[in-house]
């Protein structure tokens, strides 16, 4: 309730003539609508107008040659299972994602710790690290598929010259096999980059808290499990989440260095996808295997998301 | 605290975008067809609906200055490039010649069919030509075919699988056939006739086994013991040299599981187990496969008639035919076929360079003379082959061999992760005890809508 004094300046102040209102279009929320606006055509198109045309490609018979032969929902959805390469598919990309990421999150961890602090030699380490990143991984498949080839590969001459080995050794002909050698390539690739976001994550860590820990008696091993790591939690979401993201992904790696052999042991989700679209010629059900890997997708990182928010709150 | 949380919404909003993100790439790279009706021209293929047919009535086309575009695969690369290069030279119209990876081929040229979006000349692997000609993606060039001088000695196969409701949709453009390459050194060495390669199939194992046995680093034979389409190319013929079939007649049916397909198996497996191949053989997916033999250290195996050109000089190599159990001899006719896209606009100049390139001049002065096989049955002998004994065995052998008909072609046999594969591999390195189970899997995907 206000007071009899206030009311009376209240009254006594002359009238206030009405703010000049600018038009909508000199708003600052129009202006940020306009230099946003780019960038959102740009996901409109490129990304929402695809993303709903996947889906109606999933509802719909699409053959690749014949185009939309309308409606068939939820065939494509049923039929992707009957598939006798399906379960065995996402069978092997869930035991890849699950080998890939534990080795390169270790991995990279290991390399960041050892290229952290400035000491001679340590800028060829990050360089020699981080160097096969540069390299595309169709083409780093590829060299490593010629590392493998039982007829054009060196490896194997340099074994046998140096009397390692008799004959050959099978990289890529047997599954086990297939799949370390596709993990080498893998770990190879990418630990340097994992490294460099470990790395960031590291040095941005305050030099303080490891004092205080140290005043504190803290050894080594505990400073790392009780200071670094909790502190490096989110360097560590965004590499759990883009090396999850990655791996069951994989497509390139797998597609030029094994062609899901031997004997189908190496057919990843998304080859599925590449073998039903464009070699079988049916989108619809390559879309609808599209989006059902998208919702996984959605629900892995939601999942890791909340998992990885608990204890910072 | 309220800084730290809006972060974290902020990162899971980005991580939940750049999931969708990821997966509309992936799903959306999995689209080929803007216009979403995916026509793959008229349906018919009627080349009553072009407009320039006055010209063509000589049966040759128009040669008007136009230009044509036209795509083939990396494999046949050198051919379709020798011939391109010679028809720019001598004619007004232009041929524009696009190489495409060929792992890449099929889903590039599915994409572009889907779209309408064809070049002007298709050329195309043989065994696959029937995808695309029953969904219309070819001109039916039955009459054009027909009005040719030579129209009678065009090598048949390639027609007859592009034959689709009795319209002709392609013709033969570059000729690749399955024959037994030997090494008459390791021959001689090895106590053999050079000049008498293998009169069966069990000969063959015979003569892979001497050679063998010289040691060090000289291997019988060898075979891309992990590539579907190596085996179909390689092996079926041996089972067609003795009269027998891998598919009945309309392709819906596999016989790949027969007496007469298992002895051919039995002879390879037997090689096998006796070490009689080269290593690496069980693991070669196909890239490789064909730079084997040129090193010097195999016998005797099959090979592609397009690589003879590509044989070193520091051995001789001998050409013969791939034999059958019983002796009979047979061949894969492989290769491109080319034919006009139902959606070019320039049909008659692209029937003007097609039709070129199977006259006398194209097929000697540029196939033959580059120890290609020629595509005309009248051509066999010429002034080209006369000169190589072995360009004869090649063109002879042309007249016995076959070329599968399926509209299944990739799905049963070239997809590396397809039914033929198992079969063939589980024989040879297994112990074949789901040959049955493998060959209704083929058979059900030929059957597949």
């Amino acid at each position: 309730m206000r007071s009899p004094v206030a009311r009376g300046e209240e009254a006594q102040a002359p009238p206030r003539p009405p703010a000049a209102r600018r038009p909508w279009w000199r708003s600052r929320a129009a202006k940020g609508a306009a230099y946003a606006s780019p960038a959102a055509a740009f996901v409109v198109m490129f990304f929402v107008v695809p993303l709903l045309l996947v889906g109606r490609m999933s509802a719909s018979e699409w053959p690749l040659l014949q185009g939309d032969q309308g409606t068939n929902f939820p065939d494509n959805f049923d039929g992707m299972t009957d598939d006798r390469l399906f379960w065995p598919a996402v069978g092997f990309t869930l035991k890849y994602t699950v080998i890939v990421v534990a080795i390169l999150l270790v991995l990279a961890m290991i390399m960041a710790l050892i290229v952290q602090e400035r000491r001679p030699g340590v800028t060829f380490f990050r360089t020699a690290y981080f160097l096969p990143v540069a390299l595309g991984l169709a083409s780093a498949s590829l060299l490593f598929w010629g590392f493998f080839s039982p007829s054009i590969g060196p490896i194997d001459p340099i074994l046998r010259d140096l009397g390692l080995i008799d004959g050959n050794i099978r990289w890529i002909g047997t599954p086990n096999m297939a799949l370390l050698s596709t993990i080498a390539l893998v770990v190879w690739k990418f630990a340097g980059f994992f490294m460099i976001i470990l790395l960031v994550g590291l040095q941005s860590i305050p030099t303080e808290v490891y004092e205080a820990a140290r005043i504190d008696g803290a050894n080594r091993v505990q400073t790392f499990f009780r200071v670094t790591l909790p502190l490096l939690r989110p360097s560590l979401a965004l590499v759990l989440i883009l090396s999850i993201t990655g791996s069951l992904l994989a497509f390139d790696q797998f597609f030029i260095l094994t062609n899901g052999g031997p004997d189908n042991s190496t057919v990843t989700v998304v080859m599925l996808i590449y073998r039903e679209a464009f070699q079988r010629f049916d989108l619809g059900t390559a879309a609808a295997l599209s989006v059902v890997v998208l919702v996984v997708l959605l629900v892995v990182n939601i999942v890791q998301f909340r998992f990885l928010r608990r204890g910072t709150d | 605290m309220r800084h730290a949380t809006r972060t974290r919404r902020r990162l899971r909003l980005v991580s939940i975008a750049a999931s969708f993100a990821a997966l509309a790439m992936v799903a959306s790279s999995c689209g080929g067809d803007d216009d979403g009706n995916g026509d793959a021209g008229d349906g018919n293929g009627d080349e009553g609906d072009t407009a320039a047919e006055g010209d063509a009535a000589d049966g040759m086309g128009v040669d008007d200055g136009s230009t044509i575009t036209m795509w083939t695969r990396a494999a046949t690369e050198a051919q379709s490039q020798r011939l391109v290069d010679a028809y720019n030279e001598s004619h007004e119209n232009q041929v524009e010649l696009t190489v495409v990876p060929t792992d890449d081929y099929l889903p590039r040229l599915g994409t572009a069919a889907g779209a309408g979006e064809l070049p002007d000349v298709v050329g195309l692997d043989v065994v696959f030509v029937p995808q695309f000609t029953t969904v219309g993606a070819f001109l039916d060039i039955t009459d054009r075919i027909e009005a040719l001088p030579f129209a009678d000695s065009i090598a048949p196969s390639h027609v007859d699988v592009g034959t689709f409701e009795d319209r002709k949709h392609v013709v033969p453009h570059t000729m690749d056939l399955s024959v037994y390459f030997y090494n008459k050194d390791l021959y001689e060495q090895a106590g053999l006739d050079p000049e008498q390669p293998p009169a069966t199939l069990e000969e063959f194992a015979e003569h892979a086994r001497a050679i063998d046995d010289l040691g060090d680093d000289v291997h019988g034979t060898f075979f891309g013991g992990n590539c579907p389409g190596c085996y179909v190319f390689t092996w079926w013929p041996s089972i067609w040299a003795d009269g027998h079939e891998v598919m009945n007649d309309d392709g819906t049916e596999a016989m790949l599981d027969s007496p007469e397909a298992q002895a051919v198996y039995d002879v390879w497996k037997g090689l096998v187990e006796d070490d009689v191949i080269a290593p690496g053989t069980q693991d070669e997916a196909g890239p490789t496969w064909t730079g084997v033999f040129p090193e010097g250290d195999i016998g005797i195996m099959p090979m592609p008639s397009t690589t003879l050109g590509l044989m070193p000089e520091d051995f001789e190599t001998g050409v013969a035919p791939i034999r059958g159990i019983d002796g009979g001899e047979s061949t894969f006719v492989g290769g491109d076929s080319v034919g006009i896209a139902a959606n070019s606009e320039v049909p008659d100049q692209a029937w003007n360079f097609i039709a070129w390139t199977l006259s006398d001049e194209a097929q000697i002065e540029v196939v033959a003379a580059n120890d290609d096989v020629v595509a005309r049955t009248d051509l066999a002998t010429n002034k080209y082959s006369e000169q190589d004994e072995r360009l004869v065995t090649i063109n002879e052998v042309a007249a016995q061999g076959r070329t599968p008909y399926t509209l299944k072609f990739w799905e049963a046999f070239n997809d590396p992760q397809g039914p033929w594969l198992p079969l063939v591999r589980g024989y040879v390195f297994g112990d074949g005890s789901t040959i049955e189970a493998d060959n209704e899997a083929i058979t059900a995907v030929l059957q597949s809508g």
